[in-house]
């Protein structure tokens, strides 16, 4: 009996330590990054102190830098959510990038087309952004869960896709011919007066809001529900969670169309919030593919995810400043801001340093 | 072992360090950017996602920058001139805000995809003067650059009968829209009013950047028997070019041409065929955007700033013409050139500007 409650303090010991770990691993690197990004400032001859201060000048300088990096927050809590969810059911979502564009134009068109009271529009809106964003991820869940087909390449072929699928649309259904198609009625739309006046007229705007809920409703399903618990034990291993009688396949294709959906609102976030409209893209918004390096970062956990994609939206934002501010050239910028995600992304190294520094605490 | 546990926190305090000293500095620099502003006129200018290194018009517009402050003494920054990169189409609003936001006395949106950013911005910030190139915005604090590219589409459209054996021409445009549209009609009536018995094939490609469809385009219009192309398509014509210069390559008695848009396309023309040396570029039809901004600027800087007003960049300034590389081009289309030059200057020819103004003169 003593044995086993010894066995068992050890173990919530050992718990203690990982967990504490995991959450220096993320800290770690990020400081590493901006180590090393301050290196390579030194070294091609611009200042990083006054660099680094433009970049937070431009995070949270004043009200109207503030308003702005929350909006650029939005988008990626959104983006890593969707990569998240899908990682936790053991599938790779590259396609959030696709997803993100169809549900961007579905939320536009919606905006667009109908002419409803705001309490109606917006919502209609908000979730036909979702459903285009879901259904757009239900292919390649359905090819994997139906004929095995990697659902990585898929999502990477239904990017480009939806790429040219929604070009095609803007060009010739939503617009005669026009580059991007009109604003989309107000009813339908994310602004809010309320955080223009607070932010000196930034484009924040209430999908901040639906973000942090998704955010939650992300921990709810997965910690808090038999369904969540069905996702998490298929991404853990397919064959026991068989053999417990839960359908894999359903879960795979459930565990897309959310992860889909989370997707399609980061696109309706920037159809109805940011811009008003939907554009022709000559590429890829970018949004996406950095949702999968805020997942990994966050440790695929909804906080994590929160945290790390007010990082990542901070960066990008704050780079925006050091130009004009600090006099660092944009290349370099991009440089250190890549350093920084590369050090993020590397974790495995820093789990190996840091585990050479405690190997005796814990073995 | 300690000694590496002492260093990691040595490089904890020094991280710490760095991002504690830079908030420090923060208030410090900003503070400073505040007293010792506004003795000099400032101008500021938000490219797009080109950059300023685009080899097009925003690398134009930022050579007319520098010649500006070169002939008032300024230094590139925030206290003389300086531009702002965006990195995507969310960024446009930010940076125009930017740089209202360090007081710039003239900001300039380069290209007309900044059309509609600005337009709002302007209406929130009614004390700063702001430019666009490209395109009309209708505010009372903005000035719209435009040119008169049918001029200079009229002018190699004159050299392109002039040259032409088989009496077939053709054009490539790029999206097809009002813009492109001036381009195609200045084209037709130059090549018709020199020689009414040549034929001109107009084809638009859809897009601004694909190169491929740009040569597929050319490829089947010089086995047409056209033998001179002018491309007003951006990335696109390097496929236009791409498809001439195979031809020439496979047979260098091949008398086929490109006529290049916006700057000096005589480098994209280079070509070896055997061992010698040939060009495929006949000539360019050169905007001056770097013209238009210092003209600006200059005004705006003597309090002439003409806001709410359209301000086209022709002929007379310079601001459109044929480019300075003239190998390829016959004495004769030369002499032609400057005959229809005047006779535009004079106003004894309207050049037309769209289709139905095109038919109208009934070639």
């Amino acid at each position: 009996m003593s044995n086993k409650l010894k066995q068992y303090g050890q173990r919530s010991i050992k718990y203690l330590i990982t967990s504490a770990r995991n959450m220096l691993i993320p800290i770690f690197s990020v400081i590493l990054g901006l180590l090393a990004g301050a290196g390579i400032m030194l070294v091609s001859g611009y200042d990083p102190i006054s660099g680094y201060s433009a970049m937070l000048n431009g995070i949270f300088g004043d009200e109207y830098y503030l308003g702005e990096t929350v909006r650029q927050i939005t988008p990626y809590i959104l983006a890593g959510l969707a990569v998240a969810f899908a990682f936790r059911t053991g599938l790779f979502n590259i396609g959030v990038e696709g997803q993100l564009i169809v549900g961007w134009l579905a939320a536009v068109w919606v905006g667009i087309e109908f002419d409803l009271p705001k309490f109606i529009h917006l919502p209609l809106a908000v979730l036909s952004g979702a459903a285009a964003g879901a259904l757009w991820a239900f292919i390649p869940g359905l090819l994997k869960a139906r004929f095995r087909v990697h659902e990585v390449i898929v999502t990477i072929m239904l990017n480009y896709t939806a790429l040219h699928i929604t070009n095609y649309l803007i060009l010739n259904v939503l617009s005669d011919k026009q580059d991007k198609t009109e604003n989309i009625a107000e009813s339908a739309s994310l602004r809010s007066v309320l955080f223009e006046n607070w932010t000196d007229l930034s484009r924040m705007h209430w999908g901040i809001i639906i973000a942090l809920a998704c955010a939650i409703i992300m921990w709810f399903i997965l910690e808090k529900t038999t369904t969540g618990f069905e996702l998490k034990a298929v991404g853990f291993n397919h064959h026991a969670s068989q053999y417990a009688g839960m359908s894999v396949n359903k879960n795979i294709v459930l565990s897309m169309v959310i992860s889909g959906a989370f997707a399609g609102l980061a696109g309706a976030m920037e159809g109805l919030g940011t811009f008003g409209y939907a554009a022709i893209k000559g590429g890829f918004t970018g949004v996406g593919f950095d949702g999968i390096a805020v997942a990994l970062l966050g440790g695929n956990a909804a906080i994590g995810i929160v945290l790390a994609a007010a990082l990542f939206g901070g960066l990008k934002s704050g780079a925006l400043n050091m130009p004009l501010e600090a006099g660092v050239p944009n290349e370099i910028v991009d440089i250190v801001i890549a350093l920084i995600i590369f050090f993020v992304a590397s974790s495995y190294f820093i789990r190996w340093i840091l585990s050479r520094f405690s190997k005796k605490g814990v073995k | 072992m300690k000694k590496r546990k002492f260093g990691l926190a040595l490089s904890l305090v020094l991280a710490a360090g760095t991002i504690l000293g830079a908030c420090g500095n923060d208030e410090e620099s900003a503070s400073k950017g505040g007293e010792s502003k506004k003795d000099n006129f400032t101008v500021g200018m938000v490219t797009d996602i080109g950059g300023v290194d685009d080899k097009s018009f925003n690398q134009s517009a930022w050579e007319g920058l520098q010649e500006f402050g070169k002939e008032n003494g300024l230094q590139k920054g925030k206290e003389g001139f300086d531009y702002v990169q965006s990195k995507s189409d969310a960024d446009y609003t930010t940076n125009l805000n930017t740089l209202v936001r360090n007081d710039f006395d003239l900001i300039y949106g380069i290209g007309y995809l900044l059309a509609e950013p600005m337009a709002k911005v302007a209406d929130q910030r009614k004390d700063s003067n702001f430019a666009i190139v490209d395109s009309v915005v209708e505010k009372p604090n903005v000035a719209s650059i435009t040119f008169t590219e049918e001029q200079g589409s009229f002018l190699v459209g004159v050299i392109a009968a002039k040259t032409t054996k088989t009496n077939k021409i053709g054009f490539v445009g790029g999206v097809d829209g009002s813009l492109i549209n001036k381009f195609e009609a200045g084209f037709i009536a130059g090549v018709k009013s020199v020689n009414p018995k040549a034929d001109v094939k107009v084809q638009y490609a859809g897009s601004f950047g694909a190169a491929d469809k740009g040569q597929a385009i050319a490829s089947s219009m010089y086995s047409s028997g056209i033998d001179v192309i002018y491309h007003a398509s951006g990335g696109t014509g390097n496929g236009v070019f791409a498809a001439a210069k195979e031809l020439k390559k496979k047979d260098p008695n091949n008398n086929i041409w490109v006529i290049g848009v916006d700057r000096d396309q005589f480098e994209e023309g280079k070509v070896k065929a055997g061992d010698k040396e040939y060009n495929v570029t006949l000539t360019s039809m050169v905007k001056r955007v770097d013209i238009a901004v210092k003209d600006l600027a200059d005004k705006s800087k003597n309090g002439e700033f003409p806001g709410g007003k359209v301000i086209e960049y022709g002929l007379d300034q310079n601001a459109v013409a044929i480019a300075d590389h003239k190998e390829n081009v016959s004495e004769a289309a030369l002499k032609a050139t400057e005959e229809w030059t005047e006779k535009i200057k004079s106003g004894e020819v309207k050049v037309p500007k769209t289709r139905d103004e095109l038919k109208a003169m009934k070639f």
